[in-house]
């Protein structure tokens, strides 16, 4: 097969290409540019998009003799996801930029120009598995538990997973660093990357106050009572503790709720954080269809895992009861649907239910 | 697996070593190793080879020998022309910098550089051609202006620029003229009477890489960047890159003889080029089409595609072609000199060049076309 690598110049993409190489295929790697490079005076070190990623990236191209070609992808990205970002952070929500890169970058322009290049299929570093399961395509969690990487793919749809390969996702990342020292990449010790890749100083909000104004507003208590004051909502997620400015005793106080018609961060204590349920938008069945039933649903990139069933779905908006009341479930992350192993479809939490 | 290079269409970037210049290289890269400064006969013999280039390139732009500072490349001549004007021209109360828009980035992002750092930088524009305004140079340059850079030929779309034009406006004021002179030296005749710094480069006349001159008037003074042990004048320390002076040299003699006959060889290649393309593939716009252009550029816009899928579909057929110049990450950006003569973003991002030399074949430029036109329809569909 002809499949384009999408490669970042960490270990698990490179790793990826490696294994598709190594299988027969014809393998060419490519390098996005996401976002604009600070100059490399700076001393700062990036996860994914720099110019030494690319040059990490360019480097295992060349021990692996493919092709490889660095692609300015800037605007795609500015549109589809920063743009997204500033927007959903505006609006009081928590968005995934990953899950938003996936969606219209790696497998929405990247895969419509490899495709058009006569490409049979996209690579990533995803761990997650694909299989092919009475004519349908399905995706499943990785073998590695801890870096499984299936919740930033649940809205992928057939189209996209029957053009996508996750060549490390049947492995442990252990593994997948064994076979890059084996294969003699000079990155198979290069640290794994948690930080957002367009903000790498970490302060989200700084970044998104860049881009827009957002006004300081009231900080209330359930009853509605003024208990101080916050610096814009973009700064505040369901769930968090930290960084509230306000003295409530010794009782610990949590972001209970972000109202953004109000411009208002409710706030309270730690028992009135559970959740029984949630409401979803933009629901995509991988399958192509409702499923008959989930046994889970997980709402953040990390942990978020929780027993769960369907109350109703109409058209793409869902309805999830949990078994358990659950905590930090943040409008605008991602909810993704399990049976099992299986990943069955994916969308965006519009709100929680009490 | 790679793909195998067998149609070079990109002597902007680089050119093949002359194998004149690569004879003439080899004894000083084996037995002829003195440091060309030392004080005993291999030195001797070493220096004198510098001599004999440095006299063949002053003579290539009616230069004196003593005129000539040889560098690491066009980058860094370009560097030491405008930073160390720039530099004497403030000691003498003159802190503005005068650069045109479509400059190469050795040029561009030095000024830009000083800018960050208490130089006035004033950048002028061209026309829709890629050509410089000279009147608004003529507005911009005054009493204060220390240095003013145009090149001879543009990089990219390969437009030749007014520079003796430029040049007199210049200096009338009383500013050191600088011209980036790499890309126009292997085709056309540059004079150093027209200007007060030239920089050029090794590699795009078929000589080595890793060397270059800076060709300083007599009387023009300029700051030196790199001190030691006081080569070049004082201009450049650093130990003599024998070899790659010496094929620098060889290449430049070797470029001049072959010039006359080459030139309209060339230009009849790029035409043919350019009238297949346009008249085969619709939507196919010639950047600086009315310009005076470097007889081996061939720089197209082509609408409804980005160049980054088309460069894979050429690589993929063996042929080295470009989406302007080449630069360290890889990645297309919109070019500068195409936005400069207002070309707009998404059909800047459409930009195919395709810069010819002396091996090229009319086969080759056949062969080219058919894969364009192939790829086109491909990516158009």
């Amino acid at each position: 097969m002809k499949i384009l690598a999408a490669m970042s110049g960490g270990v698990d993409s490179s790793v990826a290409a490696a294994m598709l190489v190594n299988e027969g295929h014809e393998v060419t790697g490519v390098h996005l540019r996401l976002t604009e490079q600070s100059p490399a005076q700076d001393g700062r070190v990036h996860g994914c998009c720099g110019i030494a990623d690319a040059d990490d990236a360019r480097r295992v191209a060349q021990v692996l003799d493919i092709p490889f070609y660095v692609w300015n992808f800037k605007d795609a990205f500015a549109h589809g996801v920063i743009d997204d970002f500033v927007g959903e952070y505006a609006r009081g929500r928590t968005p995934n930029p990953c899950v938003r890169c996936n969606e219209t970058v790696k497998f929405g322009a990247l895969r419509a120009r490899a495709l058009s290049l006569g490409f049979d299929a996209v690579a990533t570093g995803h761990y997650a598995r694909t299989r092919v399961e009475d004519g349908r395509w399905h995706l499943y969690r990785s073998a590695d538990t801890e870096k499984d990487q299936s919740y930033v793919l649940a809205r992928t749809g057939q189209e996209e997973l029957s053009t996508a390969r996750f060549p490390v996702g049947a492995q442990t990342k252990d593994a997948t660093r064994e076979l890059a020292r084996q294969l003699g990449l000079r990155i198979a010790d290069k640290p794994d990357s948690y930080e957002i890749c367009f903000v790498p100083d970490g302060d989200a909000g700084g970044f998104v106050e860049r881009s827009v104004e957002i006004p300081a507003g009231e900080i209330v208590g359930t009853d509605g009572a003024v208990l101080g004051e916050h610096p814009g909502i973009h700064r505040f997620t369901v769930g968090q503790r930290r960084g509230l400015g306000i003295n409530s005793g010794s009782a610990k106080t949590f972001v209970l709720e972000i109202d953004a018609p109000q411009n208002r961060i409710v706030v309270g204590p730690e028992e009135m954080l559970g959740r029984r349920g949630l409401d979803a938008e933009g629901v995509r069945w991988i399958a192509g269809r409702t499923p008959e039933r989930i046994d889970a649903v997980q709402v953040r990139a990390h942990g978020g895992v929780a027993a769960a069933g369907l109350l109703d779905v109409d058209g793409d908006r869902a309805r999830v009861g949990f078994a358990e009341p659950q905590r930090g479930i943040a409008p605008g992350q991602l909810v993704a649907f399990y049976l099992g192993d299986e990943v069955l479809g994916g969308g965006t939490i519009a709100r929680a239910n009490r | 697996m790679q793909p195998r290079t067998t149609i070079y269409l990109d002597y902007a970037a680089t050119s093949p070593l002359w194998p004149d210049a690569r004879a003439a290289m080899a004894p000083y890269l084996d037995e002829r190793y003195a440091n060309a400064s030392s004080l005993y006969a291999a030195a001797r013999e070493a220096r004198k080879a510098i001599e004999e280039a440095r006299e063949i390139i002053a003579a290539a732009v009616g230069a004196r020998p003593d005129e000539v500072i040889f560098t690491s490349g066009g980058t860094e001549a370009d560097n030491i022309a405008v930073q160390g004007a720039a530099f004497r021209a403030r000691n003498e109360g003159r802190d503005g910098i005068v650069v045109s828009a479509i400059e190469h980035h050795a040029v561009l992002d030095t000024a830009q550089w000083l800018g960050r750092n208490g130089f006035r930088v004033t950048e002028v524009p061209v026309d829709a051609d890629g050509v410089l305004d000279v009147e608004a140079l003529g507005r911009v340059v005054d009493k204060k202006t220390g240095v003013v850079s145009v090149m001879a030929a543009n990089n990219e779309v390969g437009t030749i620029q007014p520079i003796a034009r430029a040049g007199e406006i210049a200096r009338a004021a009383g500013a050191r003229f600088h011209t980036d002179a790499v890309q126009a030296l292997p085709w056309i005749a540059v004079d150093v009477a027209d200007t007060d710094l030239i920089a050029l480069a090794g590699h795009k006349v078929g000589g080595p890489k890793g060397v270059g001159a800076l060709i300083v008037r007599r009387g023009v003074g300029i700051e030196p960047l790199v001190h030691g042990g006081g080569q070049e004048r004082g201009l450049r320390s650093g130990t003599y890159n024998v070899a790659g002076i010496v094929g620098f040299g060889a290449a430049v003699k070797t470029t001049l003889d072959a010039r006359d006959q080459l030139v309209p060889r060339v230009r009849a290649l790029r035409d043919r080029l350019q009238d297949a393309l346009t008249t085969r593939i619709p939507k196919v716009t010639v950047n600086g089409a009315r310009a005076e252009r470097l007889p081996n550029n061939c720089n197209v816009c082509i609408d409804g595609i980005e160049s980054e899928p088309l460069l894979l579909l050429l690589d993929a057929a063996g042929i080295a072609a470009s989406s302007g110049s080449a630069c360290q990450s890889g990645a297309a950006e919109a070019s500068h000199v195409l936005t400069a003569m207002g070309v707009p973003k998404a059909r800047a991002l459409g930009a195919l060049r395709l810069t010819l030399g002396r091996d090229t074949t009319a086969q080759e430029i056949d062969a080219a076309v058919g894969e364009i036109e192939a790829g086109v329809k491909r990516l158009r569909a």
